[in-house]
């Protein structure tokens, strides 16, 4: 009789609650975007805290980009010489690199590495702002917390993800350069000439526009998750982690979609 | 004045509150006392509007801040400041720029008159020349110093005061209820405290009410209130106390 009670009764009901919480989060996170966004249309508006902002999510993520985009051109034209080599398609090296990058690689990764570098941060910022009552503070003075933390991190992700995206194509390029020219004996100038063919303006729009919507998602879920964060330090590292996690996801969800739609 | 009728909340299944009747009267040093849990932070989150009752109602002064969000909610915040259990001071700001924030914020003063205004403020605080330390580098009592500079900087009507001497030294805590004390005399705002800090806190304060079960039990003026018979008061009073309350025969 347990096992069939289990499995009648307690097993819809906990997928009914488990199912009403992610409806319920999930709505709770877009009224959260959306109190982002007409927050950021009201003065005032900050230009300093913006400014802050694109320092740390921007500046000081610049060079966990730049290591990694070196290693990720680096690899891609080391196993794309040897996969275009067995059709002799060497010459096809460059096009394989800059397209991969500009297109996929480059707003995934650097997404990636702006979200473990300054969306973790974000979220333990905001969070124990949460615990130590800083956020209620805000609120007793009268102040928005939504427009005085939220707004300016948001607005500085999506203006700077993009640049940091650029930095990643750029150096990724070099670094497959540099492995299939200098290091494996490609010919340099069929590598910058089949960029040079293969790469056009559109390929980097769509670039850019993941760029800009990665930089929302990881602002978006890094501060939510901060901000609702529970009021205990477990609670706050358990946050911290759905967040990364949480944002890496999505990250990729929305690639996918996106790509099919720009293709 | 601060009226509170019938106000209730609950956190899911745990009753916080069970329907607190409460007035304040204006001007005056009010201390809320019970034991711990009993939802003392809580009630005062409502009185500034941080929380919002399930049922009841919070009046200011013939408003009723239950009821208000938005622009007209932090209209009545203006009115008020807040002194947290944990100062909640700005930790990426120095002791200057906390005390500075809800001037420049509120552009309450020109610019060029802040300096003044927030020195002028530390000096009265104890804190002269401290202005560049950032919370980290402070002592318990210096962040709670810190604290009630920026909640008097704004020239509230009404101050919260949420345990200010909790995790204090008793010197230091003496000290802080001597300087709210003061600055109450000198300001003249409505002040609300929550605290366990017994017996101090009737020689600081005008009224005292217990609040234990989610209500209030008790409220009288402080002097009074050591004496009252009621027996939840008469036993709080003696374990906080150590027996220093005067019996309920004297």
């Amino acid at each position: 009789m347990q096992p069939f009670k289990t499995v009648v009764i307690a097993l819809p009901g906990k997928t009914g609650r488990v199912s009403l919480w992610v409806i319920q989060e999930m709505g709770r996170m877009f009224l959260f975007l959306l109190q982002v966004g007409l927050w950021a249309l009201r003065p005032p508006f900050r230009p300093r805290e913006i400014l802050k902002q694109l320092h740390v999510i921007g500046f000081k993520t610049t060079f966990v980009v730049v290591l990694t985009a070196i290693f990720t051109g680096m690899v891609l034209a080391l196993q794309g010489y040897y996969s275009l080599r067995k059709f002799g398609a060497e010459a096809l090296l460059g096009s394989a690199v800059a397209l991969s990058m500009i297109r996929e690689l480059g707003p995934v990764l650097a997404s990636l590495m702006v979200t473990a570098r300054s969306g973790s941060a974000m979220t333990a910022e905001i969070g124990l702002m949460r615990i130590t009552e800083q956020i209620d503070a805000l609120e007793t003075m009268a102040v928005n917390p939504v427009q005085y933390l939220i707004t300016p991190k948001m607005l500085a992700a999506i203006l700077v993800v993009p640049l940091l995206v650029s930095m990643f194509d750029v150096v990724g390029i070099w670094g497959g350069y540099v492995v299939g020219v200098q290091l494996l004996g490609a010919s340099a100038g069929s590598f910058w000439s089949s960029v040079e063919s293969a790469v056009e303006w559109r390929d980097v729009y769509g670039g850019l526009l993941k760029a800009v919507s990665f930089g929302v998602i990881v602002s978006w879920v890094c501060c939510y998750k901060g901000f609702y964060t529970q009021m205990s330090a477990e609670g706050l590292g358990k946050a911290t982690t759905e967040a990364v996690v949480l944002t890496s996801v999505l990250i990729l969800v929305w690639d996918y979609f996106l790509t099919s739609v720009l293709l | 004045m601060i009226t509170l009728k019938g106000v209730e909340k609950s956190f899911g299944k745990q009753v916080v509150l069970r329907g607190v009747n409460l007035t304040i009267p204006t001007g005056q040093l009010t201390t809320i006392i019970g034991p711990s849990g009993e939802g003392k932070s809580v009630l005062l989150k409502h009185i500034i509007g941080l929380m919002k009752p399930d049922r009841g109602e919070i009046w200011v002064d013939g408003v009723e801040l239950s009821r208000l969000t938005g622009k007209a909610l932090n209209e009545v915040r203006k009115r008020f400041a807040m002194l947290f259990q944990s100062a909640a001071l700005f930790d990426s700001m120095t002791v200057f720029d906390n005390v500075a924030f809800p001037l420049r914020e509120k552009r309450l003063v020109p610019e060029r008159e802040v300096p003044r205004v927030v020195n002028d403020m530390l000096e009265r605080v104890g804190l002269t020349g401290m202005g560049h330390k950032f919370p980290a580098e402070l002592s318990g009592g210096m962040k709670k110093r810190v604290g009630l500079a920026r909640a008097l900087v704004m020239g509230p009507e009404i101050i919260l005061f949420d345990e200010p001497t909790t995790g204090l030294d008793p010197l230091m805590a003496k000290t802080i209820h001597d300087l709210i004390r003061a600055m109450h005399k000198v300001f003249g705002f409505t002040a609300v405290m929550v605290s366990h800090d017994i017996p101090a806190i009737f020689s600081i304060s005008d009224w005292v009410a217990m609040l234990k079960h989610g209500q209030i039990i008790a409220m009288a003026p402080s002097h009074e209130f050591p004496r009252l018979s009621h027996p939840d008061v008469r036993e709080f009073l003696s374990v906080m106390d150590g027996g220093m309350s005067v019996p309920v025969d004297a």
